[in-house]
């Protein structure tokens, strides 16, 4: 490669981190402003202020916030678990045992993907209230199955697809237990293709909005997207641009950190589970 | 990313076993199959085939959650109300508006993205990866408002740093008007899922076999010709699935809507008005006939891209 052609693909990659890093500076820059900067009509903050993140974490905001990001954690975190233990044992099935109505699990798991959310939102929100599951906890994990559990299955499946299996026997011939031979040998083989699901399914999870909004009505179970959603629409403080940057910037962190951790790993994944699966 | 490419790894069969074994092994094997990959399989359906089937049901009465008492059997004149109403045709019109234009871009940007990071110096590889996955794992909601805050009249710094193009000044109401909310709603949409759909292109220049490429380098032919007889064509699997996941994606298009208009000026999706009859009307009757048809929309085009384009999942999968 020519040094002309070096600096023209050095130019394009820089092109594109400038274009994905951007709008993200921009709330970056917006949740440092102060009440009087905010309609400077300029990028950057005149001299930073951390007035915003206060109320939105000590001040009058934060009885809406706080709560919100709790439900989110708690949320995302426990359905991620479920739809992994779920989807790893589908995912061990597929890749390794002959059952008749394999390709059903996985064509099910391509249509509840491509299903419109909102189509089951309508019934759900009737049927949660009957059953006193609106506005709890389990009544946005049982949905957000559905969110995770197809892209889980997938993936997971192109992950396991991959492990030498055979591996286990040899080590059984040489001596190891059943057991032992799961533990040390397909264990350390399996973990980072769950691990990497786990990424993409918190990733879906976290960025729900249509069911946060639709089956919560109070900080009870309310998550973060479908709070900030109402954020414009609370009438405690005036302008609330500078409290909605600053609560952006705050759950954008857990997602930047996870991306920066295992990149390599996340690209495998969703490419591995769309374009192979 | 070399693995993307590989062949699945077949499951070595036993060579000779007696018949017996055989059919006993397989037995429990089925068995077992079903036991692990069952219960997945239920909480799958159970999630979206008994709400789907609820909303069928519940779209053939007139039935308001806040007048429980007066819910009557209608037969499918909720549909009538809505096929004959302006505001569907509207919602449909904007949502397929946005759709062609986001996907269409998308796709292409994507490609410009997919060969950059093909090419790209290993050195700035890693800082390329990470970026691109960043629009990806934020928030749409997030995404929304910070291309809500830099258009905005008040908050917004693109009217002042683009007051050189005619028609922007410093009191161009960017959600003033339908043409202008949708643009700006497209670019949060574009800007947001362009580098998935970079992603999945990317794992299909991957499957180019790099033999073909030198054949027709020796043979001749320019980049063009390369890129148009030899790279796209290979890749046609890969693009065909990335365009239909976007598709079907684009299609239920809700969050930036509901942050960045809230459905003003004529700017309402599907899913906004389905959103909007059952969840804030309590139209239980009217929105579930909006979902049923939503739900139908996603059916015709995913059936259209499978028959008409042929689009073989299959074998995008790497499967038999």
């Amino acid at each position: 490669m020519s040094r002309k052609e070096k600096i023209w693909w050095w130019v394009g990659g820089l092109a594109i981190v400038v274009y994905c890093l951007f709008p993200i500076g921009w709330i970056v820059a917006l949740s440092f402003k102060s009440a009087g900067d905010l309609n400077s009509g300029e990028f950057l903050p005149n001299g930073a202020t951390l007035d915003n993140y206060s109320l939105i974490l000590t001040g009058d905001a934060s009885e809406l916030f706080l709560p919100a990001l709790r439900n989110s954690f708690g949320i995302c975190l426990i359905a991620t678990a479920i739809s992994c233990l779920l989807s790893m044992f589908a995912a061990y099935a597929i890749a390794r045992l002959d059952f008749p109505g394999k390709k059903m699990v996985l064509s099910t798991a391509l249509v509840v993907a491509i299903f419109p959310v909102i189509s089951i939102v309508t019934p759900l929100f009737n049927v949660w209230r009957q059953i006193g599951l609106y506005d709890t906890w389990p009544g946005l994990i049982i949905p957000y199955l559905s969110l995770t559990l197809p892209i889980s299955i997938w993936t997971m499946s192109a992950f396991f697809r991959e492990i030498p299996w055979e591996m286990e026997q040899a080590a059984q011939v040489d001596g190891a237990t059943t057991w032992q031979a799961f533990r040390k040998v397909i264990v350390p083989l399996a973990a980072p293709g769950v691990f990497t699901t786990a990424i993409i399914a918190f990733f879906i999870a976290w960025n729900d909005f249509v069911y946060g909004i639709s089956l919560t009505s109070t900080s009870a179970a309310r998550p973060v997207p479908a709070a900030l959603g109402l954020f414009s629409g609370a009438s405690q403080f005036e302008d609330p641009t500078g409290a909605i940057a600053a609560a952006a910037v705050i759950v954008t962190i857990p997602v930047v950190v996870l991306v920066l951790l295992f990149q390599r790993r996340i690209v495998a994944g969703l490419t591995n589970g769309a374009v192979k699966g | 990313m070399t693995q993307t490419t590989l062949p699945p790894v077949e499951k070595t069969q036993p060579v000779s076993a007696p018949h017996g074994t055989i059919s006993d092994r397989s037995r429990s094997e089925r068995k077992l199959g079903w036991l692990l990959a069952g219960p997945a399989f239920l909480v799958m359906l159970g999630v979206t085939a008994y709400p789907i089937i609820q909303a069928v049901y519940e779209s053939l009465f007139a039935y308001r959650l806040t007048d429980p008492t007066n819910r009557e059997f209608v037969g499918l004149s909720n549909y009538g109300v809505i096929l004959t109403d302006q505001l569907w045709w509207t919602a449909l019109g904007v949502t397929l508006l946005i759709t062609v234009i986001t996907v269409a871009v998308e796709l292409v940007l994507g490609f410009a993205l997919a060969l950059v990071m093909a090419k790209a110096l290993k050195s700035i590889r890693p800082v390329v990866r990470a970026a691109i996955l960043i629009p990806y794992a934020v928030i749409t909601v997030v995404s929304a408002f910070a291309w809500q805050f830099a258009f905005d009249i008040n908050t917004g710094f693109v009217n002042s740093w683009f007051a050189w193009i005619p028609g922007v000044s410093a009191d161009t109401d960017w959600f003033g008007d339908t043409g202008t909310s949708l643009l700006v709603v497209c670019l949060a949409e574009i800007w947001k899922t362009t580098p998935f759909i970079s992603l999945l292109l990317l794992a299909g220049l991957a499957q180019v076999p790099e033999v073909l490429q030198e054949a027709a380098k020796v043979d001749g032919a320019t980049w063009w010709q390369r890129m148009v007889k030899v790279t796209l064509p290979n890749m046609k699997a890969a693009i065909m699935v990335a365009l239909l996941f976007r598709t079907l994606d684009a299609f239920r298009v809700f969050d930036s809507i509901f942050v960045m208009t809230g459905g003003a000026n004529n700017t309402e999706s599907v899913s906004f008005l389905a959103y909007r009859q059952t969840i804030s009307r309590l139209e239980i009757g009217l929105g579930s006939a909006v979902s049923v048809l939503l739900f139908l929309s996603v059916v015709l085009i995913a059936a259209l891209f499978i028959k008409g384009f042929k689009v073989d999942l299959a074998s995008a999968r790497g499967e038999r």
